[in-house]
């Protein structure tokens, strides 16, 4: 069991670490996306959608802090080898970039950004060794995929389906990687649902 | 994943008869409800729901047949709450077509699953989920 990403051959190809961890990929555009634009609140005020917008943004934001306890619980878990806790801590990452725009975006349509859980519950009984932590991960990331695919036409602001799209992608590629390291095909489909 | 399942069933037909393949058109409209698949068009609810807990999104034990917005202790939107649907094949085959048509207001801000064999097949796998 790996991380390593394998080629059609199945070979092994060992990957730049650099490359995975260097990379951050929603940190400056998902800024410039969301919360660095200023004119975001009012021009959600004059196309009057800030309410539905921001409610969908605070159902993203609930299911990215759930996310980041999850790769917590995985994190702690001692059933991650080293290479592959350090990915799942980079993943982690990008749910926090995620969280931490979308809060900021929420507050500035007007609504009040949900806060993490004092408890979440996982199906931890389930998870045996770091196969089964994987496949849990890339459950939650499939799943966020089809959540954020979906938000993207329900967005008032159209700026807000650009953001979503942005962050899609990225859920997109942790579910690939999560794959691939369980020794499932990363990508089994032209399309996602 | 076929056509259908991406771009709606009537596009999908309409792709598909233009290219004289109108018979395959029957792929999303199969008679027998498959649980099987049901179970993996709801991998896309993964990231808010699961069956046995409230997440962002409510607990799915028991939801043919219980009143919409009335899981004890889950924090619905307004909306939701006061929609005095009650959760029957029907009412999820049409709300889960168009979630914020249905129920505008709704937190599921979700544009909805538009192939109706994945409904289909979804709200079977549901309605034979134990708990």
């Amino acid at each position: 069991m790996s991380f390593f990403i394998r080629n059609a051959s199945g070979d092994v190809l060992i990957p730049n670490r650099r490359a995975f961890l260097g990379t951050a990929l929603l940190s400056g555009a998902g800024v410039a996306l969301l919360a660095g634009r200023d004119a975001l609140a009012a021009k959600n005020a004059k196309g009057g959608t800030e309410g539905n917008d921001a409610a969908i943004l605070n159902s993203a934001l609930g299911a990215e802090l759930e996310a980041i306890a999850a790769y917590q619980v995985a994190a702690e878990s001692g059933l991650l080898q080293k290479p592959v806790l350090a990915l799942a801590t980079q993943f982690q990452g990008h749910h926090k970039e995620h969280a931490d725009v979308l809060a900021k975006t929420v507050a500035k349509l007007g609504g009040k950004p949900v806060a993490a859980k004092a408890k979440y519950v996982f199906p931890t009984e389930k998870l045996k060794n770091q196969a089964d932590v994987l496949r849990f991960a890339a459950t939650l990331e499939k799943g966020a995929v089809s959540a954020y695919l979906n938000a993207v036409p329900v967005f008032g602001n159209r700026d807000l389906s650009k953001a979503a799209a942005s962050i899609l992608g990225d859920e997109a590629m942790h579910w690939a990687v999560l794959r691939n390291a369980v020794g499932e095909n990363p990508v089994p489909e032209a399309f996602v649902a | 994943m076929n056509m259908a399942a991406v771009i709606g069933v009537p596009m999908a037909a309409a792709v598909l008869a233009a290219a004289g393949l109108v018979g395959a058109v029957s792929l999303a409209e199969s008679a027998t409800p498959s649980t099987a698949h049901g179970a993996e068009v709801y991998e896309r609810c993964a990231a808010c729901h699961s069956l046995e807990r409230d997440r962002t999104g409510p607990r799915h034990c028991g939801l043919l047949g219980r009143k919409a917005g009335s899981v004890p202790g889950f924090e619905y939107s307004e909306s939701m709450s006061r929609s005095g649907i009650v959760w029957t094949p029907q009412t999820l085959d049409r709300f889960l077509e168009a979630p914020t048509r249905v129920v505008p207001g709704t937190s599921m801000g979700y544009a909805g699953v538009s192939d109706p064999g994945d409904r289909r097949d979804l709200i079977a796998w549901l309605a034979a989920a134990r708990c």
